[in-house]
């Protein structure tokens, strides 16, 4: 059976890490393959490197980023952000991501996925969604970059870029996100719900319990930055909570 | 520097990057070719793969390595397969029905079924059976659609749980074909390679 997954995020800008693990006493608090090792040494399943790079030039740092990375890390490793076609996914693969997780992309052109599934295969593939409660019950997706709505549903979105190749979805509440008020689990609760790849669960972690609450919505993977950044926990810490309450983890 | 040389063979499909750092990490020198004389010379290769196994075959076809790969693990000289490398030994897949593996035993592949996330992205139990020596218990990570459902006659298997058991891993002599990615798998994976290279590496004066 497998275990689910505890997955720390890196915030990259400029090649450097702009949201990581404080707490220790690093040499380079903002050296991306530093954190890395430290995330794999407490035990994390797989990394998520988020480039957050406002420019064009910041994003080129990004190869060079990933490529360190890998080196220093023996878990898989996801990589997302500005990706805007399937040459740039091989790009990141190529240095060294085991997957690629694509956006604003997708939603603009949903055969990039496609592409994506025929080129490097649907476990490749991963499909960020940003969602909005509606306040109806129901989530629409959000540009991120834009800052605004669409007006594609989640969950008939969630089913069609699966149909289309994404092999799993990295789930993140947009009001959620931030806020330190745990998942929304109606949403984790929907998608999971809806498609058959594995869900990423992402937005507004605070606390053991939140993950906790992330896995019985029936996310297969559990994401978190802030909790593990600021350490008042580490990833193993979280991982024998979530054992003890019957939640198979691997330790 | 290691001297410990070892061939990985690019399928074009695959990314390697991963497999070569932990080729690295492991204490191996690895270098990336596709020439049918350089598979057939190599004290230990190792053929990765990501993708669609039609497209795998493609490309070893295109090279003439068939038949060289074929050899070399019949031979029992050290090799691994990895994920898609373990699958195209067989005959024959679900997933590229027109496709024809390497043939180095007679098994189909075929896609996981039943109430489970497919594909199957995350780390799971390891339990080798009778006769291993190379694989351990323990948690491996895995990203696959696809499987082998029974072990072929004349290797020694490990297996895993997703919906039913399926082949995890095969080993015979310094030959080692796993369906998760040991390069991925932490440190228990690293000491996998470290295992399979010293195996590998063991005849050599």
């Amino acid at each position: 059976m497998l275990t689910r997954r505890i997955i720390p995020c890196l915030d990259v800008r400029d090649g450097r890490v702009v949201k990581g693990i404080r707490f220790q006493a690093l040499r380079d608090a903002g050296c991306p393959e530093e954190q890395a090792r430290l995330y794999e040494e407490q035990g994390a399943d797989e990394l998520v490197l988020l480039d957050v790079s406002a420019t064009p030039e910041g994003r080129k740092t990004q190869y060079e980023t990933v490529r360190k990375v890998r080196e220093a890390l023996s878990i898989p490793l996801t990589v997302g952000g500005g990706v805007r076609e399937a040459d740039d996914a091989a790009r990141l693969l190529d240095a060294g991501a085991d997957k690629v997780s694509i956006n604003t992309a997708a939603l603009m052109r949903p055969e990039l996925l496609a592409e994506m599934a025929r080129r490097f295969g649907s476990q490749c593939t991963v499909l960020a969604i940003d969602a909005k409660a509606t306040g109806e019950g129901g989530w629409l997706n959000v540009v991120r970059s834009g800052q605004k709505d669409t007006r594609k549903d989640v969950l008939e979105w969630a089913v069609e870029a699966v149909e289309t190749g994404a092999g799993e979805i990295l789930l993140t509440s947009w009001d959620r996100d931030g806020t330190r008020s745990g998942y929304d689990l109606d949403l984790v609760c929907a998608v999971s719900e809806n498609v058959t790849v594995p869900v990423i669960a992402s937005g507004g972690v605070d606390s053991p319990e939140h993950l906790y609450e992330g896995v019985q919505a029936g996310a297969d993977a559990v994401l978190a930055a802030s909790i593990f950044h600021d350490g008042d926990y580490s990833v193993r810490d979280i991982k024998h909570y979530l054992q003890q309450r019957g939640v198979e983890v691997r330790l | 520097m290691s001297e410990r040389e070892v061939m990985v063979v690019s399928t074009g499909t695959a990314n390697l990057a991963s497999v070569l750092a932990g080729l690295r990490r492991a204490g191996a020198n690895p270098r990336v070719g596709r020439k049918a004389e350089d598979a057939a010379e190599a004290q230990a290769l190792v053929l990765p793969g990501v993708g669609a196994m039609a497209a795998a075959m493609d490309t070893i076809h295109r090279h003439d390595l068939a038949e060289t790969l074929k050899q070399r693990i019949l031979q029992g000289k050290p090799t691994l397969a990895v994920c898609l490398g373990l699958q195209i030994l067989g005959e024959t897949s679900e997933e590229s029905p027109d496709a024809r593996g390497l043939g180095v035993f007679d098994a189909h592949v075929t896609r996981f079924s039943g109430n489970v996330r497919v594909p199957q992205l995350g780390w799971n139990r390891v339990e080798p059976g009778e006769g291993c020596r190379l694989l351990q218990p323990g948690y491996a990570y895995f990203a696959n659609s696809y499987k082998f459902d029974t072990p072929p006659e004349g290797w020694y298997a490990a297996m895993g749980d997703h919906g039913g058991s399926f082949v995890a891993a095969l080993e015979k002599g310094p030959v080692l074909a796993c369906q998760f990615h040991p390069e991925l798998s932490g440190a228990w994976g690293l000491e996998l390679l470290k295992r399979w290279l010293k195996t590998a590496f063991e005849s050599e004066v």
